[in-house]
């Protein structure tokens, strides 16, 4: 029978978001091949029990270390696929994922794609955006195993009523390892994974403009906050806010981006977004010939007014 | 101590992609430069020769075109003591995997090496694959995507931006890293530097390409975006939109 592998990612005994994804593709995959789905968590279990049946595994291995080890963490991945057979094994588009995909490729002497949006189930052939978002490639990976990794917000998350099987097995050792992991203190979520962004540009005229943009992230929920290459040079925003080709690559559902011309750089990274809103003063800004919909004006004057039409609608 | 530093050719993050044959981006009239998340690589390179002294050299190594020596005149200019082109008419093409099959044989046939710098990803693929892959290959151990690095005692110590975290990640030397904007601020090659770059050693090397491991089905443009509309102007248009975003898009 065909295996599907999904390595999962948890924190602080929680299962993150994209893997939730991972594991709703893994479930599409078995499906459409009359396989099964291996769930493999490499950190403390936690979550990681009979209940990620729920999300579509069949199986679920638990390798816990104490502490995530890279090397160690591939090593475990490409011994279970060869114990399993796996046809497939799949990953989160994380700092974590992609991490852990060419070092598991090479492992298996296979191919990987990394960050893709789409897959067919059948062929499988990987839907991938390549040259930034400029071009979009569709891959086949030749090789005893597919390895690749998955975009967030791309991929449909299974919920349905079903355990699944839990196993302890033995991790693999690794030279180097995670020592702490510091979550952020604010309760917004990070713009990478975010359903819903708001993103601030030039065109904000200041960091001290960013309230604006807060308030409004304050009313929609789970909305992050992003930021263009031009504001986080400028010293305005942090590295870790920054939405681009040197950035961060976000697909929510809705992206407003507000005071942003719309380089290329900042549309690699962000115009797979579902939904794009842009709110810029000038009307010849390229940002509008990607926008959803689109508010020309300034920002100082549209956004407190979102802010208060937001805050009516009560979405919280 | 030896310190190896990965680059790679790609074309301009600015420049417009041209699809040849629906399986490769036609580089007719595309700008190529060096990789932007290598320059934080040689850069931090160059920094740890600095620290080091002595004999330390930093060695750039690449699988490209011919062309490639540009980018690695670039690298030397910056202050590598050498550079090595590991070149094939078809190198800009070979997957992540096939490609860091082809680099770890010839890091191990020239290392040991201390230290191993890689960018984050190429900007061309984005792959983010070949660092992690080609450490994996040499046994080293791998620290990815860091904005901090520590360096003492045997032991390197580096920080990362996760997903609304930041972790701190501790390997035994000689280890590997690929590096991300935040490292360091990379420097500008020298007039004098550009001159010495002339001077410096640049072996190019034949190589033969493994068989692919991605094969590439197509390439095309991304799909055009659905036509978009002003919704109007200034605060007086807010309604509109938030109407628009809860009832035609359904995303609020």
């Amino acid at each position: 029978m065909s295996t599907i592998l999904a390595l999962l990612e948890t924190r602080d005994g929680k299962l993150r978001p994209a893997s939730q994804e991972v594991l709703g593709a893994a479930r599409t995959l078995a499906d459409a091949r009359s396989g099964r789905v291996v769930a493999l968590v490499t950190e403390s279990a936690g979550d990681a029990d009979a209940s990620l049946g729920g999300f579509g595994a069949d199986e679920v291995l638990v390798a816990s270390g104490e502490r995530h080890s890279p090397d160690g963490a591939a090593a475990t991945a490409a011994r279970v696929a060869r114990e399993t057979s796996a046809e497939v094994v799949l990953l989160a588009a994380t700092v974590r994922g992609r991490d852990l995909q060419g070092r598991i490729a090479a492992l298996l002497d296979t191919g990987f794609a990394s960050d893709c949006t789409a897959v067919d189930p059948e062929s499988l052939v990987w839907t991938r955006p390549v040259y930034g978002g400029r071009a979009v490639a569709k891959v086949r990976v030749v090789g005893p195993v597919a390895v690749a990794s998955l975009r967030g917000n791309h991929f449909p998350v299974v919920r349905r009523e079903a355990e699944a099987e839990v196993k302890e097995i033995a991790p693999e050792p690794g030279q180097a390892h995670v020592v702490t992991v510091e979550a952020k203190q604010s309760a917004r979520p990070d713009v990478a994974e975010a359903a819903r962004v708001i993103a601030g540009g030039r065109g904000m005229g200041g960091p001290e403009n960013w309230h604006l943009l807060e308030r409004i992230a304050d009313a929609v929920p789970g909305m992050a906050l992003g930021a263009s290459r031009a504001v986080v040079d400028a010293g305005w925003r942090p590295h870790s806010e920054q939405v681009g080709q040197t950035g961060k690559t976000v697909s929510p559902e809705l992206y407003v981006a507000a005071g942003i011309s719309g380089a290329i750089q900042h549309l690699a990274g962000m115009n797979s977004s579902k939904v794009i809103v842009a709110i810029n003063r000038d009307p010849e800004a390229p940002i509008f010939q990607h926008a959803t919909y689109g508010i020309v004006g300034d920002v100082n004057e549209v956004l407190p007014a979102l802010a208060e039409e937001l805050e009516k609608q009560d979405l919280q | 101590m030896k310190i190896l530093v990965f680059v790679k050719r790609v074309p301009a993050t600015t420049a417009r992609i041209r699809v040849a044959d629906g399986l490769r981006m036609d580089p007719e009239g595309v700008e190529f430069v060096l990789n932007p998340y290598d320059e934080f690589a040689v850069e931090e390179a160059l920094r740890r020769k600095e620290a080091a002294g002595g004999d330390a050299t930093v060695t750039a190594i690449t699988l490209g075109p011919p062309e490639a020596q540009k980018e690695l005149r670039t690298v030397l200019a910056m202050g590598a003591d050498e550079a090595i082109l590991l070149t094939h008419s078809d190198a800009a093409f070979l997957d992540a995997e096939a490609t860091a099959q082809v680099l770890a044989e010839q890091a191990e046939q020239r290392g040991p090496w201390d230290l191993v710098f890689f960018g984050k990803q190429a900007v061309d693929r984005d792959q983010h694959g070949v660092g992690p892959s080609v450490a994996t290959r040499l046994g080293m151990p791998c620290l990815s995507e860091i904005v901090e690095l520590e360096i003492a005692d045997g032991k390197a110590t580096a920080r990362r931006e996760v997903e609304g975290a930041s972790e701190t990640l501790e390997a035994p030397l000689p280890c590997a890293f690929t590096c991300q904007k935040g490292l360091n601020e990379p420097r500008y090659a020298s007039l004098k530097g550009i001159m010495a770059a002339k001077r410096k050693p640049l072996e190019t090397v034949q190589v033969d390409l493994p068989p692919a491991k991605v094969e590439v089905v197509e390439l095309a443009p991304p799909p055009p975006r659905p036509p978009g509309r002003i919704v109007g102007e200034g605060a007086a248009a807010v309604p509109e939109l938030v109407r628009a975003l809860r009832e035609e898009a359904k995303v609020l």
